[in-house]
């Protein structure tokens, strides 16, 4: 009987609130592995914010021990050709590595949901100049576009941050217009626009918060694609300099000794590049799985 | 009209809707070669030159003339084929291009061939047995292939297989010293080497070519065996499948004949990506392998700071991503059953 009550009043005020949270629990049994990438991206976050506190050595003094020693107790990850502590080296490089790739991937969603909301609000001239673009970035290979831009405008990390940026824009501009034209008549948007909010106010108040859960899976899987652009613009020799410790540059300067037999340079930078991509992707899946059960691929 | 001309007509149709995009990459690398750090007519008059002589280049350069001027000028040099004169080698960009473009064609086809091959079975494997472990090992490792940095993965079989196996040989460009490169027909070594019968030859282009081959391949077969996954789980859950089960017909045959070729036509159009990817990935991996593409001939000139080659490089690298993307949509027109049956 009083089960029975409460169900129906559940059932009056719509569905209980609780839903979202089973349906998320749910998911995570599903799919045990996603609990896993909540929990390393934790571990790269506190990485890179606590990092240069926590690591024992100095990540750019040389001669700390002794050069191209294999991992032991006083080094974990070794040493590299100059004495370098490998494993300080790694840690300390997260902050960079994920600072050049979140600006880059702040700034493209910024501009390309910009771009991509006009595009699919107003039609017309913006629709046009903004498909025109968005077509010319996409005619380009994205890698090698980005090393055409960074080559070009010059050699710095702001470069590269910007050369991301753009080649990730088409993918933020095209999603948010498409997201935005399906909502542009919707009901609750003609009640915004009826009850006087002007058209700008229409889009960023009403309807682009609806195209947010989208575009989060968006930035999630955005966000690896962004960590492994930069490192691999960085192991060509662009953008970062020696001797700041980054992911890319580090395999970069191990690639020399791979023939040798001194992995340990190669294998743990890489490593800890792979597992942050890896990651952001399977948070991007993860997330995809709860926004929009029908895409799951 | 009969399907085969509606269908030449597409493809004609096709091909004019390129020139606006090839239009759109014009004026992108004619942009980047403007956007020199400094002033370009200074930089290519050299450090020791006087104003007198910056001038002078300026002028020889047309850089004094408005932009539109100059741009029609960089597209009439484009025409002729002059990209300019690589400052590390002395050669005309071009001839640098042309030599070096087999090596990175025969690499990224073969890798585009061998992730097909593996990828597709493997796509298909996972939706038949959807939720089971094969799905999972597949999703996992789908996820696993697109967050591997290729130039990691490079390292890594390369310290396996030359370093501790030593099945591979030194990763030094695409023939061992010991051999005579065959006669030039294709350019593709393996080919030519096919060609000419010189089977020793072949094989030690194969050694050199495996490892390179490899880490490109593991990189683009995750996106092919994902929509390859995708596709068929969309096609088995579809009305005409399900009316080919109820009508008795064999599952194999439901499988290849109903199914998997229905699920195809996505796989190909999704396959424009895995380009993009593959051609960028590409210049990783000629960089780890020292594989004397055009990928490696660019990563020297970006260190040297060599720009006419950096961006004869881009140019070349996105018109070869246009005449692929076309290739591919010529392809899916072609093999489409829907185009020309409801016209």
């Amino acid at each position: 009987m009083n089960s029975a009550n409460t169900a129906a009043s559940a059932q009056l005020q719509g569905p209980p609130r609780t839903s979202y949270w089973q349906h998320l629990r749910h998911v995570a049994s599903e799919n045990p592995v996603t609990g896993m990438a909540f929990g390393l991206f934790a571990l790269f976050i506190g990485m890179a914010i606590f990092g240069p506190y926590l690591v024992p050595y100095d990540p750019l003094n040389t001669g700390v021990g002794p050069a191209l020693q294999p991992p032991s107790a006083a080094h974990w990850f070794g040493t590299d050709q100059l004495g370098r502590d490998v494993f300080s080296r790694v840690v300390v490089a997260t902050r960079l590595d994920l600072l050049i790739s979140v600006s880059a991937v702040a700034i493209s969603f910024v501009l390309g949901s910009i771009m991509g909301s006009f595009a699919g609000y107003f039609g017309g001239w913006t629709d046009r100049i903004t498909g025109r673009l968005v077509d010319t970035i996409m005619a380009f290979p994205l890698f090698v576009l980005a090393m055409g831009i960074v080559a070009a405008a010059g050699n710095t990390v702001e470069n590269i941050v910007y050369a991301t940026a753009i080649i990730n824009l088409p993918f933020y501009a095209r999603m948010a217009r498409a997201e935005v034209s399906i909502r542009r008549n919707a009901g609750f948007v003609q009640a915004a626009r009826l009850s006087g909010n002007s058209e700008l106010r229409v889009l960023f108040g009403h309807i682009f918060p609806n195209t947010l859960p989208p575009m989060m899976v968006q930035i999630s899987l955005n966000m690896g694609w962004a960590i492994l652009n930069a490192a691999g613009l960085s192991f060509i020799g662009l953008g970062v300099q020696p001797p700041a410790p980054e992911w890319g540059i580090m395999v970069a300067e191990g690639a020399n000794f791979i023939i040798s037999g001194e992995w340990w340079l190669v294998i743990f930078p890489g490593m800890a590049l792979m597992l942050a991509v890896f990651t952001f992707n399977l948070i991007g899946d993860g997330l995809r799985d709860l926004v929009d059960p029908q895409r799951r691929t | 009209m009969s399907p085969i001309w509606l269908k030449v007509r597409k493809v004609a149709l096709r091909l004019l809707e390129a020139l606006p995009t090839v239009f759109g990459i014009l004026v992108v690398c004619f942009l980047l070669t403007r956007a020199l750090p400094g002033d370009p007519a200074a930089y290519f008059a050299g450090p020791m030159a006087d104003q007198a002589s910056i001038e002078e280049v300026r002028r020889n350069l047309g850089l004094d003339q408005p932009l539109p001027v100059q741009f029609l000028t960089y597209v009439k040099d484009l025409a002729q084929g002059d990209l300019g004169v690589a400052v590390s080698t002395g050669q005309p960009v071009v001839s640098e291009l042309a030599n070096r473009l087999p090596a990175s064609l025969e690499l990224t086809l073969g890798a585009l061939l061998l992730s097909f091959i593996i990828a597709v079975p493997l796509g298909v494997l996972a939706a038949t047995r959807p939720n089971t472990w094969i799905d999972h090992i597949c999703r996992f490792l789908v996820t696993a292939g697109v967050s591997l940095p290729t130039f990691f993965t490079g390292l890594a079989l390369m310290y396996v297989f030359y370093y501790l196996l030593d099945w591979a040989p030194p990763p030094m460009g695409r023939l061992d010293m010991m051999y005579l490169p065959p006669d030039s027909v294709t350019g593709f070594l393996t080919i030519d080497a096919i060609i000419a019968g010189e089977w020793e030859v072949l094989r030690a282009a194969l050694a050199q070519l495996a490892l390179p081959l490899i880490t490109l391949a593991l990189f683009t077969l995750a996106p092919i065996a994902r929509m390859t996954r995708a596709a068929m789980l969309q096609t088995l859950g579809s009305d005409f499948v399900r009316t080919a089960r109820a009508a008795g017909l064999s599952g194999r045959r439901v499988l290849v004949t109903y199914a998997f070729r229905n699920a195809l036509l996505p796989v190909v159009t999704t396959l424009g990506m895995v380009f993009s990817f593959v051609l960028g990935a590409n210049v990783l991996v000629e960089k780890v392998f020292a594989w004397p593409g055009i990928g490696s001939f660019a990563v020297e000139a970006l260190v040297v700071s060599d720009y006419a080659a950096v961006q004869g490089f881009v140019l070349s690298m996105a018109l070869l991503f246009v005449a692929l993307n076309l290739l591919i949509d010529v392809i899916y027109t072609m093999i489409d059953p829907r185009v020309g049956e409801d016209a």
